[in-house]
């Protein structure tokens, strides 16, 4: 890399007041032809294109980003990242993302702020505690660090909890995963954009895909608004808009894309060093380096764009947090905002070919995506070289809902969705 | 959230309703005779579309009925409401 980091370039720049930083990444036209593209300029596009740079030798390829890079759900979610899921297949998938974090802040040369804060999920009626012990033995089963706790457990991990046993969501015990934590979410999408730029990736910004170009069943090329850009493989990374790049190929996905909305509180002192997830009762909450409470809440049930959600949504949420943390009763809410989510059936992601030769897409991964951001993009990366799933996203392909191999994770896991 | 017509009690709070999904999904007069593809297609693959949708909703904390919607999903703006059984209005 040019112009590497460390503590010397930082005090050879504070002698020139900070002035003559150089551009993290290039602001290039697009060029005619590439040998990929990747369409969205989020974490898991820029991840998929830096993977793609790094490990399978492919330097003439392109990010195109409608907006700016990381604007998107990227930017918008909980950093929460955590590996602690029930099916082998989705373990396997996440906990290759972990690994990838613990050492993401070296390999990029860019301080993704990863924090192993631990995550606690809670169980708040009998179901719960019946689910979330039988993840925890299947997590250990596949290697994944993973502790049932009692309430007085969770009580001593995380004092603020209300554990009253007569509250309306009573906490009867819950999981921790101690290597599980949080990250800096825009600091993971400049990262990986500086990285692969420095290897000669092309991130082109402000540049929205209008049509995919097909002759008989294979990708030619893209229209942008940049232009027409022609390649033999494009990959699609594009969240809750994937079904509109899919229509425009003439492929059905199956997703519905629904508003998640998040929002954080005034700055306080540190109170809460760890993320704690209430999945019945859809209350995430954990605090930003900056003080503010993050809290996530659950999803509107119909189809929208529109990036805002229900207010009743977030009322539900915070009423279950009040309960939960008395202590939080006086805080204000600083933000609100909503993300665009594209939800499977089966809540696992896709990351596979399609019917028509060099389109892939990486889509899916509804409300949990962000965790996934490194290893999405290693493995969607050798998906697009190899025109080959990698055995880590095998079982996520397209056509398990024809087969009916599904990966079902919705509510099995105790996963937030 | 947004307000809601239903056809038989008039207008009610979105709350009050429950999303039904994609509209006019015809159910297979011969199930037995469908391969999987088929299959895959009826059960998961959806339209998802950002623009016009023809959509189904449920008045679930009021009457109960199900009816059609025609809305706008870049905007939440609701075009036509109509019973079901109904044909769809001209777009």
């Amino acid at each position: 890399m040019k112009n590497k980091y460390s503590v010397f370039s930082l005090i050879k720049n504070a002698l020139s007041y900070h002035e003559n930083w150089q551009r993290a990444w290039k602001d290039p036209a697009p060029k005619k032809e590439y040998d990929a593209v990747i369409v969205g300029g989020g974490g898991h596009g820029l991840a998929t294109a830096y993977y793609l740079a790094k490990k399978h030798n492919m330097n003439n390829i392109a990010v195109v980003e409608k907006g700016w890079i990381g604007g998107g759900n990227t930017g918008r979610n909980t950093t929460i990242i955590r590996s602690n899921y029930l099916w082998d297949a989705s373990a396997g998938l996440y906990d290759h993302a972990l690994k990838i974090w613990e050492s993401l802040s070296q390999e990029l040369n860019y301080n993704v702020m990863f924090s192993q804060r631990g995550v606690m999920n809670l169980a708040h009626n009998l179901q719960d505690v019946r689910d979330l012990k039988r993840r925890t033995h299947a997590n250990r089963l596949n290697g994944i660090d993973a502790v049932y706790l009692s309430t007085e457990e969770v009580k001593k991990f995380c004092p603020i909890i209300n554990t009253s046993p007569d509250i309306r969501y009573p906490v009867l015990g819950g999981t921790l995963q101690r290597r599980a934590g949080t990250a800096r979410h825009d600091a993971v999408a400049w990262g990986y954009a500086r990285a692969a730029d420095a290897m000669g990736v092309d991130i082109i910004q402000n540049c929205e895909v209008k049509g995919i170009k097909r002759n008989g069943d294979s990708v030619e090329g893209i229209e942008t608004t940049k232009g027409f850009i022609k390649t033999k493989k494009v990959g699609v990374v594009a969240a809750g808009h994937s079904s509109v790049i899919a229509n425009m190929a003439g492929l059905r996905l199956p997703l519905e894309s629904k508003p998640l909305q998040a929002l954080v509180s005034e700055p306080v002192k540190p109170i809460i060093d760890t993320v704690v997830m209430s999945n019945a009762v859809h209350a995430y909450v954990s605090q930003s380096d900056k003080g503010e409470l993050v809290i996530g809440a659950g999803t509107d049930d119909y189809v929208s764009y529109t990036q805002k959600g229900s207010h009743q949504i977030v009322e539900g949420t915070l009423n279950a947090i009040l309960e939960l943390y008395p202590i939080f009763s006086r805080m204000r809410m600083l933000r609100q905002w909503g993300g665009i989510v594209d939800i499977c059936p089966d809540a696992s992601p896709i990351l596979s070919k399609t019917s028509i030769k060099g389109l892939y897409f990486n889509c899916g991964w509804g409300t949990g995506g962000f965790k996934a951001t490194p290893g999405s993009g290693d493995l969607f990366a050798h998906t697009i070289a190899n025109d080959e799933p990698h055995k880590l996203n095998a079982a996520f392909n397209l056509n398990r809902f024809v087969s009916g191999d599904l990966v079902d994770e919705h509510g099995a896991a105790a996963v937030a969705h | 959230m947004f307000l809601i017509n239903c056809p038989y009690c008039g207008e009610r709070d979105q709350q009050e309703f429950k999303a039904g999904g994609e509209a006019h999904i015809e159910r297979p007069k011969q199930p037995t005779e469908l391969s999987d593809d088929e299959w895959a297609e009826f059960l998961f693959m959806r339209k998802n579309i950002k623009g016009v949708q023809f959509e189904r909703w449920n008045h679930a904390h009021g009457c109960r009925k199900w009816f059609n919607m025609v809305r706008d999903t870049s905007n939440d703006e609701i075009k036509a409401i109509y019973k079901m059984g109904e044909k769809p209005p001209a777009q």
